[in-house]
């Protein structure tokens, strides 16, 4: 290279940082920060081949029943939002996770982390919440703790919620099972719970205001493996969005997956938020959508079983899973080019660039 | 740099001797501060950096250079179609 | 969305594509400005679509990624102080100074938020009289006016606890820079579409004028970009070399005569050190003198420590648009997004991390068809 003779090729980067020896927010978003952390820290700690499977539920055997095993926390804020709520969100979520794994969701624990000064009031409604939504959904809570922190300790309320399901029999699905040529579908649009979330936050208002799409998936994924047994695996996009679950298939099975933007549903309203916010819908969280990969011949009988389910009537195909490009998610843009959906690295910031 | 989103004035009005208006962006409206866009009335639409309306989107160029978009566009068609048939 | 969607049509994005590579007979090499049009060239893939004689390259116009590595410093001793809220638009919170970023600030107990606008940050301050809000205003002329009225306000309502860390900066001088330098091998510019809403493009005409040089303003959708390009190829291909204007329905030829008059009366141009690459003669903007008591390294006392940058990094040839991020022995390897080694890793809008995101894949078929990132 030659000697620097011009102010403008001295232009260089700066230092990089240290690994970080502190947890940041990122660690959390469900990116890959969060992945790293437990690839690097919690897997090697636990190591053992049920957790090494990382779908969203453990599946044990007990006395040749399988069991569904899962565990979530729930640290949202505001803690009620339009379309929902804390309490309603740690039971549909909890269930999800469960039915992502096939399961009949039966049990749930809940644990209460609460600041001291939160209003009772508060705390009644969030009760009221989380119990009327487990008797929607058919789920007993049928055992908890309460802690209370001291003020500044918390930010009010934390909900930890475990479930437990039994899958029937014959139902086997794991990213593991996931095939080049398998169909991608999609239950619907993508966005709403973390753009009614961030609407909160950011002052915006809707003509009719974005409701988080929190909803229990169970009876939509029943009625998905009564139409097929060609699915092969299900996952709800929480965060870190579409993106975040797609990528995560890709990397378990060492597949690639191809999806299509223009087939990809997003609301308008959403679509607004996110050219406000400089935000992409693909990775902003959902509440109530999954993600199904199934065999190419069972895609369009899946496909209108879960459009015949009032959660899955906008369903649609949106891409194909690829022998190229393994552990890759690509997307065909709206104009016509491909390009690479990534996993976030962390939160999602807004820009203003 | 600089995002700037095109959205659509609803309403106006005076905010502690600011200019506000509430716009709307696809299904969503924000409030917005108007003062750099005297000549931006309500139904007008403006683009929006940080919260600030920095120009009206001046609707008839738009609809202009639009076109003449549009007429590139068809022409390279039949142009397109053209050298397909002579190739 | 109107104003939107039009211009993200597959078909007049292909019909331009096709009119560009109809046009051209020669290769150019071409810079767009502004980290906004990098994002969209690369979210839609763009690139993809032009013919090979076409080698667009990225400019420095992200201003996270060139706002000095000494003023970041200063934000996060600010932000670590007991007292002091600190507000910042998000992509900032990301960028490394010489030891921590704000993010881990915040991760330390700092009191560090992220606003979508200026105006929130003077909010802030009039909510919580207890706190002294700092808000790192960092932008290029486009940001400047809303930066100028957060100052204004808190000026007229005389609020006490409200200050502004100020680290602006301007194109033109960045862009006659680039155009000074003996490496320099851009043949036409796309001006950043935004900046000139609000300056107008009186100050390119001369930059065209004594460089010889076509500059076109441009917008920020497909359609935008893909027509400036060909704009851009036309006085080219017939030897012109004049500034043009795409994006008519945001920018006039004066710009915007209110946002300019409040930015003139709030700051003032400056020398500014840009990160990197060091003092540009006037290319920044400071508060004026009336201003001093909501300048934050005079609140504070501030003093950043300058810091060595590594060696590693070629960021100065990507900026330069003399190499692509995927040239560098790092990219994707020892810098990514995670843990960048410099700025343009960094931001959303930055080169590198635009080509992280959307690129890294060099998809299998692309390069065996000869249409790989670095199409020369």
């Amino acid at each position: 290279m030659a000697e620097p003779q011009h102010p403008i090729d001295a232009w260089a980067c700066p230092a990089p940082l240290p690994a970080s020896d502190r947890v940041l927010l990122g660690h959390g978003s469900g990116g890959k920060l969060t992945a790293e952390l437990i690839r690097d820290l919690f897997l090697p700690a636990f190591d053992n081949p049920v957790l090494a499977r990382l779908d969203d539920q453990a599946i044990v055997s007990i006395n040749g029943q399988r069991l569904a095993f899962t565990t979530d926390s729930f640290v949202v804020k505001p803690l009620f939002f339009p379309g929902g709520d804390i309490g309603s969100l740690a039971v549909y979520g909890t269930v999800n996770d469960l039915a992502m794994g096939g399961a009949q969701p039966l049990f749930l624990s809940v644990a209460f982390i609460l600041e001291e000064g939160l209003p009772m009031q508060t705390l009644r409604r969030v009760t009221a919440s989380l119990r009327q939504a487990a008797s929607c959904v058919g789920v007993e809570v049928v055992t908890g703790d309460t802690k209370v922190v001291e003020k500044g300790s918390g930010d009010g309320l934390f909900l930890n919620t475990s479930g437990l399901g039994v899958v029937p029999e014959g139902v086997e699905l794991s990213a593991a099972r996931v095939r080049p040529g398998d169909r991608v579908l999609l239950s619907g649009s993508i966005g709403e719970h973390g753009i009614a979330i961030l609407a909160q936050r950011e002052g915006l208002e809707f003509d009719s205001p974005v409701e988080s799409d929190s909803a229990p998936l169970h009876t939509l994924v029943a009625s998905m493996l009564a139409a097929s047994k060609s699915i092969r695996c299900l996952r709800d996009p929480t965060r870190g969005g579409l993106s975040s679950a797609l990528n995560e298939i890709a990397a378990r099975a060492g597949v690639g997956i191809e999806i299509d933007e223009r087939a990809i549903p997003v609301r308008e309203d959403v679509k607004g938020a996110c050219e406000l916010l400089g935000l992409d819908p693909l990775y902003v969280a959902n509440e109530g959508k999954l993600v199904a990969i199934v065999a190419p011949e069972a895609a369009e009988t899946v496909l209108e079983a879960m459009r015949r389910h009032p959660l899955g009537k906008d369903a649609a195909l949106i891409g194909t899973v690829t022998e190229a490009h393994p552990r890759m998610v690509t997307m065909r843009t709206v104009v016509g080019p491909t390009r690479v959906v990534d996993m976030l690295a962390g939160d999602q910031l807004p820009r203003i660039c | 740099m600089c995002l700037a989103v095109p959205g659509k004035i609803l309403e106006i009005e005076d905010r502690d001797g600011n200019r506000v208006g509430k716009v709307q962006f696809g299904g969503v409206t924000r409030q917005v501060f108007l003062n750099f866009v005297p000549e931006a009335a309500a139904g007008d639409y403006v683009m929006v950096h940080v919260g600030f309306a920095i120009s009206r989107v001046d609707a008839e160029e738009a609809q202009r250079s639009y076109e003449l978009l549009q007429a590139m566009g068809m022409l390279e068609e039949e142009l397109g179609g053209e050298a397909e048939r002579t190739s | 969305m109107k104003y939107l969607d039009e211009y993200r049509d597959a078909r007049l994005v292909q019909s331009l594509a096709a009119q560009i590579a109809r046009r051209v007979t020669r290769p150019w090499t071409l810079m767009e400005i502004c980290g906004g049009q990098t994002h969209t060239i690369m979210r839609y893939g763009l690139d993809e679509l032009l013919p090979p004689q076409i080698r667009l390259v990225h400019g420095p116009g992200c201003p996270v990624c060139v706002t000095p590595l000494e003023m970041v410093d200063k934000a996060i001793e600010i932000a670590s102080r007991p007292g002091v809220t600190f507000v910042s638009y998000g992509d900032m919170l990301r960028v490394p100074g010489s030891r921590s970023d704000l993010f881990r600030v915040k991760a330390a107990g700092g009191d560090v938020r992220i606003v979508y606008s200026p105006m929130e940050a003077v909010k802030l301050a009039r909510a919580r009289r207890d706190r002294h809000v700092v808000f790192f205003a960092i932008g290029f002329e486009t940001t400047a006016p809303a930066n100028a009225m957060a100052v204004w306000q808190a000026h007229k309502e005389g609020l006490q606890n409200f200050s502004m860390l100020v680290s602006h900066v301007l194109v033109p001088p960045a862009i006659r820079l680039l155009l000074e330098s003996p490496h320099n091998q851009v043949q036409g510019f796309i001006a950043p579409g935004h900046v000139c809403t609000v300056m107008g493009y009186r100050q390119y005409e001369a930059l065209s004028r004594e460089f010889r040089v076509p500059i076109v303003v441009g917008g920020f959708e497909p359609t935008d970009l893909l027509e400036a390009v060909y704009m851009l190829v036309s006085q080219l291909e017939e030897g012109r070399a004049e500034v043009e204007n795409q994006y008519v329905r945001s920018v006039r030829y004066e710009g915007n005569q209110p946002a300019q008059r409040l930015m003139e009366t709030v700051f003032e141009v400056c020398d500014r050190k840009w990160r990197g690459i060091g003092t540009i003669p006037q290319s920044g903007l400071r508060l004026r003198a009336e201003f001093g008591a909501y300048d934050a390294e005079r609140v504070f006392g501030a003093s950043g420590v300058a810091a060595e940058e590594p060696a590693e990094c070629i960021s100065a040839q990507v900026l330069q648009g003399l190499k692509k991020p995927t040239d560098c022995s790092a990219f994707a390897v020892r810098c990514t997004p995670e843990n960048p080694l410099g700025a343009p890793m960094v931001s959303a809008e930055g080169a590198c991390a635009a080509y992280y995101h959307y690129r890294r894949h060099s998809l299998p078929g692309e390069q065996s068809h000869g249409r790989a990132a670095t199409p020369n």
